[in-house]
């Protein structure tokens, strides 16, 4: 019985000393990586702050003005101006489709303009589902 | 363990047999066997003692040993620890209200040179000049000869040169990495930013001080590590500011100015929306103080919130508020307004000598701006209680605001605060004050007589001010600045669909050895918009502007001001969600008085 015990005593102390010897490897493995991961996310962030402060630079007033201006024949940005906002009762929406709950759609749609509205262009995007977007043509008047 | 028993059958019938005490071979056996017991105990405690001590010397080596090589091994960082949100920058960005970026920080590389590991110097020299055009390589390739270990060449590398530096290949050579203050919109807010310079330089890393503007101001906020993740967010919005210089640029060359400043202020909260003054400067590339010449001309004078102006009849409202609010007249009292006054040795005249007396009410005072009537106002009211209500309004102090440059911006009272000064201080002579001042106290009154104190913080939880003007008198106040924009000297600066009330003030500068000069003129614009429910002040101010498009050159507010001013109302106020108000009930609070 008892040299049984020692046996099986030995053999535990073995698998006890593998098991400590793999950790320690598998543990020094994960700090490595962790270094290394640590190095690599610490790039990123630098990365993200280089490409915050680009994007910041990109987007500055000046350059977005300029970037209007040269393309105005194409997008026809101009400065928001007070005429651009309306309330959304002064609007001449469609008449209603005859649905189950149109008469409700349309005042509950509350009216929006757009940022880049372009010259004298109102466009105006409604949150009702029935109105949808609704371009006014060139002329037309915000206010009646 | 074979017992031996104590009373052996053997030697009991022994003895017996011999007729002596068997109980002494019992005795015998007894002592016998407790001897062998003591000598077990004994070694048994011998044991224990020595297992004792083992222990204790077994743990004080396991602390000497930890101890010593605590003390001999290199000093590492522990890998393993968590760090969450790791920071790169050390300085703060600065942020708009909205989070979009003002001042961030950019990695970019020093160069140094160690001249010991040069191995030619003369031909590095030479192609560092090459590359950097304001190096000279003759005085750079003495100073590499000369013995010394260590040379810096350039603060900040862009990567382009790092890469033509690289190409030299001199092992001699070195980049250090380094952090750059990055002001990605150029221009914009120059006059708030300030600036940022380095101040302890090492070779691995330079810490960025703020040398001007709210970067000083706020230097230990910006550096505390603590904070260094979290964006100061500044109450200046990006696109608003952008406008607002846009205009107010535009406006001081149409006007001819050499100068102009704007201020738009949150009525209720004091926060400061866009802070422009022209001309500006470009904080990644700020100037070198001027060593001459007038310091006010300099771009990185902030007219703001450093110019100290007499801001002219932008300061009659006060008086006719203050007058309102301590009873002494109310909005259609009539008051003396024969021109020219005489008060001892000094005349007081209206424009272009002009005379809205005998008699006026305070409203047409304000609407036509009568200086005679608003110094017969102060008269009502008395020096003593004029300057206290100046003074708690702010209008006497520095500017109380987060940039470096305001405590220094004092206004110029006179000593004695005489009868001629509650005269002259009641039109806004007399007594000057930086413009920031100004659209505080036009903020006090639009805030329903609530003291407003101006902040560049976005955010900040504060006690609401003191009370200096009862609801009514801000409210009759305002109808009154109403009536000077819809009938009085500021017509021009009425905006349809966003009732503009507002003053005007047009003050000539001090000539330089006594006298005013009629020719330079500081021209005023205060307003709040909209007049039906204030949200917002405006002030534009322009330094010796002209408008030269009528017969003869115009130089009061009305046509310089005020222009630019409703200009930018119309341009700011979309940005800043205000929906016009149908046109023709735009006029706000216009109840006549009767």
């Amino acid at each position: 019985m008892r040299p049984l015990l020692y046996f099986c005593s030995a053999l535990v102390v073995m698998a006890m000393a593998f098991w400590a010897y793999r950790e320690n490897y598998a543990t020094q493995k994960a700090l490595r990586e962790l270094a290394a991961l640590q190095d690599s996310i610490s790039g990123l962030r630098e990365d993200i702050t280089m490409q915050k402060a680009e994007w910041a630079y990109l987007n500055r007033p000046t350059r977005l003005k300029e970037l209007a201006t040269a393309n105005f024949d194409r997008l026809h940005l101009m400065p928001l101006e007070p005429e651009q906002m309306a309330d959304g009762k002064t609007v001449a929406f469609p008449a209603p489709v005859l649905t189950l709950d149109a008469p409700g759609a349309l005042t509950a749609g509350t009216a929006r303009p757009a940022t880049s509205a372009s010259a004298g262009m109102l466009t105006i995007t409604a949150s009702a589902d029935t109105a949808g977007e609704i371009t006014s043509k060139p002329g037309d008047k915000a206010f009646p | 363990m074979i017992r031996t028993p104590l009373r052996p059958l053997a030697r009991i019938l022994d003895a017996r047999a011999k007729g002596e005490n068997p109980d002494v071979i019992e005795r015998e056996n007894l002592r016998a066997r407790h001897e062998v017991q003591r000598e077990a105990s004994k070694s048994r405690a011998e044991w224990r003692l020595k297992l004792l001590v083992m222990g204790v010397v077994a743990a004080f080596s396991v602390i000497g040993v930890r101890m010593g090589t605590l003390a001999a091994t290199e000093p590492t960082e522990p890998r393993a620890a968590v760090r969450g949100n790791e920071i790169v920058a050390t300085r703060a960005d600065i942020t708009d209200r909205q989070g979009r970026i003002l001042a961030t920080n950019m990695l970019t590389h020093s160069l140094y040179v160690q001249p010991h590991d040069l191995v030619d110097p003369h031909s590095v020299a030479v192609e560092l000049e090459r590359i950097f055009p304001d190096l000279d390589a003759k005085a750079l390739e003495r100073r590499f000869t000369d013995g010394r270990s260590f040379l810096w060449i350039k603060k900040i590398l862009s990567p382009e040169q790092m890469q033509a530096v690289h190409e030299i290949g001199d092992p001699g050579l070195y980049f250090g990495p380094r952090e750059m203050r990055l002001y990605p919109n150029g221009t914009l807010g120059a006059h708030v930013l300030g600036g940022a310079s380095f101040g302890a330089e090492g070779v691995d890393s330079a810490e960025i001080i703020g040398t001007a503007g709210i970067e000083k101001a706020q230097d230990v906020r910006l550096r505390d590590p603590a904070l260094a993740g979290q964006p100061l967010q500044l109450s200046i919005d990006l696109t608003v500011q952008a406008t607002v210089e846009d205009v107010l640029g535009s406006g001081m060359t149409m006007m001819n100015a050499k100068g102009a400043a704007a201020i738009l202020m949150d009525v209720h909260t004091g926060e400061v929306i866009a802070l422009a003054s022209l001309p500006n400067f470009d904080p990644n590339d700020r100037p070198a103080l001027p060593t001459s010449g007038n310091p006010q001309d300099s771009p990185l004078f902030d007219r703001a919130v450093q110019g100290i102006y007499e801001l002219g009849s932008t300061f009659k409202i006060f008086a006719a508020a203050q007058a309102m609010e301590l009873g002494l007249v109310g909005p259609t009292s009539l008051v003396d307004a024969s021109a020219p006054m005489r008060w001892g040795k000094f005349t007081i005249k209206e424009f272009e000598n002009h005379n809205y007396g005998p008699l006026a009410t305070v409203s047409d005072i304000i609407a036509k701006s009568s200086n005679v009537g608003a110094a017969h106002l102060g008269l009502l009211i008395g020096g003593e209680r004029q300057q206290a209500f100046l003074k708690a309004m702010g209008l006497l102090d520095a500017p109380q605001i987060e940039l470096i440059e305001a405590p220094g911006a004092k206004a110029l009272i006179p000593d004695r605060w005489s009868e001629i000064v509650t005269i002259t201080a009641a039109y806004g002579h007399g007594i000057a004050t930086s413009p920031l001042n100004l659209a505080a106290g036009y903020a006090t009154i639009a805030n329903g007589g609530v003291k407003v104190t101006p902040t560049l913080l976005h955010g900040l939880v504060r006690a609401p001010g003191p009370r200096l003007l009862s609801e009514k008198v801000a409210e009759d106040a305002l109808v009154m600045m109403r009536r000077v924009v819809t009938e009085g000297t500021a017509t021009l600066g009425d905006v349809p669909g966003y009732a503009v009330a507002g003053k005007t003030g047009t003050a000539e500068k001090p000539k330089r050895g006594g006298g005013y000069d009629k020719e330079k003129v500081v021209n005023t614009f205060a307003c709040i918009f909209p007049a039906d429910n204030p949200k917002y002040v405006l002030l534009v101010v322009l330094d010796e502007p002209v408008e030269t498009s009528g017969p003869r050159p115009r130089r009061t507010a009305g046509w310089t001001a005020v222009p630019v001013a409703a200009e930018v109302i119309r341009r700011v106020a979309p940005l800043l969600g205000l929906r016009p108000a149908a046109v023709g009930a735009s006029d706000g609070p216009k109840t006549p008085f009767e």
